[in-house]
């Protein structure tokens, strides 16, 4: 394996030397990407997920409130796949209904948390001083609660609800990114290029958009997909709890705290809701393992 | 070494303020008027009046601050509004039950985590690797509440093994203790896996093996001993995270501890007790972290001398 990388490295430059072109990054992370077959296969499931976050109402064969309570608690058959809850709801059909919400709320909620967390930590590692002494004890305190703790803190304040879980989720992600992009800033800040930009007068805004948010572009995306499986389980916790979604919304955890009634005849209206939100977060920790591999340079086989 | 020690317990002073001031400020974050919130939507003006001055929310900011802290220091917490009784007692009676799931879970986790990373370690690239691993990420990826209803299911409905919940015996802790720690364990053995494939390339590992030693000896006698320095680390830090997932876990399995405790408080709006308890959790982990910090720097004297 080893001798292999070695051999790769050094034919690696010849051809394109020859042929006058250069292989950008977009190609040399494809080249890392898709030799992960793990991966591969989980950003394939990531796209479908998507997808089905999107036309999932329209093919799903029932409602997600179509009552039937004539079938209620029935197990998987032909016509309910994945079986009936105890309103005769089928319950394949508000997975698929349901997966435009766990999508929406963990992008979203970490969308909001990492350009808050990006935006801190540019600051925080360009200007450095007292303003990165400010940012960073801020994080400390955030730091200071375990994540979901933090979490249900805001929702005490704010109420449950599933627009609340996305504050919360995105105000303690928020921490996670900004020492993050603080570190990764201060890598970049210290290369030739920005040193060399600094020297012939440009803005220190501009060095930071232009010169270093790029370089910090790779770390950015790698936790941004990683954030993602883990907002997801903690928006299935706490409507689990009670404190997100609320019934009869089709959210997963929802769905799976009103299956626990039925736990001793009917396991399939926990299992299946609860099997979606494994698969989904298996997916996005698998894509993001495969990301960091290929786009972190630090990382050889 | 005394000075390391000095100056990481000097440095948690102002973040224990700031989070003070962060859980003071709680109350007074929640939009509309608290009082009237816990008093009720048909409560008298007297009403929300008693309730404005149980939860000391008549007076200047500063004041109440002030009066926060010293009563807090002198182990006060107000009443619970839901019980009525001191919050102080209504924690203390919940403290042990979720120390020891943690304490139980965290055992296991690392135990196991631990084997199944020096496993993969050393069979690495192979299908006992790729098993391992596998099993790691989906050890992190999976529901903790919908792992704890799946073994619930299986062991005390279908198999009458062990009991559904609550914390009657020994086998009450079989259950809540594995769904908590699966997490934990896998994030362990992640993390010794990498940690010893770095170490095996060091060249005192390439000497062990050159003068002869079992590939056992030298994995367990000289590898693993300096891997673990950043192990120990990562299984403090997941202490924090362990502490997080007991509220969850203990909801699931009906446990009588501080996490299930919270909830009944949020659902319930009962402020103090949410406040007391967020503190609480929020100097555990600061604790914790302290621990880690300070066992690290005896791990490695390198740090030490920086």
């Amino acid at each position: 394996m080893a001798e292999m990388k070695v051999g790769e490295v050094i034919r690696q430059p010849l051809p394109q030397a020859v042929n006058g072109t250069k292989s950008t990054p977009k190609q040399e992370f494809w080249r890392k990407f898709k030799k992960q077959k793990m991966a591969l296969a989980a950003g394939f499931f990531v796209v479908i997920l998507f997808i089905l976050g999107i036309i999932g109402p329209f093919i799903a064969p029932f409602g997600a409130a179509e009552f039937d309570y004539d079938h209620i608690l029935e197990g998987p058959s032909a016509a309910h796949w994945a079986g009936t809850d105890a309103y005769g709801r089928d319950i394949f059909s508000r997975i698929l209904i349901g997966t435009r919400l766990s999508l929406f709320v963990s992008l979203l909620s970490v969308f909001l948390g990492s350009v808050g967390g990006t935006i801190l930590g540019l600051i925080s590692g360009y200007y450095g001083k007292w303003i990165d002494n400010l940012i960073m004890r801020f994080c400390d305190i955030l730091f200071a609660f375990p994540g979901i703790l933090l979490a249900i803190g805001i929702i005490a304040i704010l109420g449950p609800g599933l627009g609340n879980v996305v504050i919360a989720i995105s105000i303690f992600s928020v921490p996670i990114f900004a020492r993050i992009v603080r570190s990764s800033t201060l890598q970049v800040k210290a290369t030739v290029y920005v040193e060399a930009t600094r020297s012939i007068g440009a803005k220190p805004r501009r060095i930071i958009w232009k010169h270093i948010f790029p370089g910090t572009l790779s770390s950015i995306i790698v936790n941004f997909t990683m954030r993602l499986g883990t907002a997801i389980l903690t928006a299935a916790s706490l409507s689990f709890l009670g404190l997100g979604a609320q019934p009869p919304s089709p959210e997963w955890g929802a769905m799976l705290s009103g299956g626990r009634d039925y736990l001793n005849n009917a396991p399939h209206v926990t299992f299946f809701p609860g099997l979606a939100i494994f698969l989904t977060v298996l997916a996005f920790n698998l894509f993001g393992d495969g990301l960091r591999d290929a786009l972190d340079p630090k990382i050889k086989d | 070494m005394l000075k390391y020690f000095l100056k990481r317990l000097i440095g948690i002073i102002p973040i224990l303020f700031f989070v003070s001031i962060f859980i003071f400020l709680f109350v007074h974050m929640i939009p509309g008027d608290p009082a009237r919130l816990v008093a009720g939507q048909d409560a008298s003006l007297a009403d929300v009046q008693a309730v404005q001055r149980e939860l000391g929310l008549d007076k200047p900011l500063y004041t109440q601050y002030a009066e926060f802290v010293k009563n807090i220091v002198q182990g006060d917490f107000g009443l619970s509004l839901k019980t009525k009784r001191p919050v102080f007692d209504e924690i203390a009676a919940r403290f042990m039950p979720t120390f020891w799931l943690t304490f139980w879970s965290m055992i296991w986790a690392v135990l196991f985590g631990l084997v199944v990373g020096v496993f993969s370690a050393t069979k690495r690239n192979k299908w006992q690797d790729y098993l391992g691993m596998f099993g790691a990420v989906s050890g992190i990826s999976l529901p903790s509440f919908w792992l704890g209803l799946m073994l619930i299911q299986l062991f005390a409905v279908n198999l009458g093994w062990l009991p559904t919940g609550g914390m009657d015996s020994w086998k009450s802790y079989i259950l809540p203790s594995i769904t908590l720690g699966a997490g934990v364990a896998a994030v362990i053995a992640r993390f010794s896996r990498s940690s010893l494939m770095e170490v095996m390339k060091e060249d005192y590992i390439r000497t062990g093996r050159a003068k002869g030693l079992k590939e056992n000896k030298v994995v367990w006698g000289h590898a693993l001993k300096n891997s673990m320095i950043p192990v120990v680390t990562m299984a403090g830090l997941q202490f924090g995270f362990l502490l997080g997932g007991s509220i969850v876990i203990e909801t699931v399995f009906s446990w009588p501890g501080l996490g299930r405790l919270l909830i009944d408080s949020v659902s319930f709006r009962d402020y103090p007790v949410i406040q007391a308890e967020m503190l609480l959790f929020a100097l555990e982990f600061i604790l914790i972290n302290l621990f880690v910090d300070l066992l690290y720097g005896v791990l490695n004297p390198q740090i030490r001398y920086e």
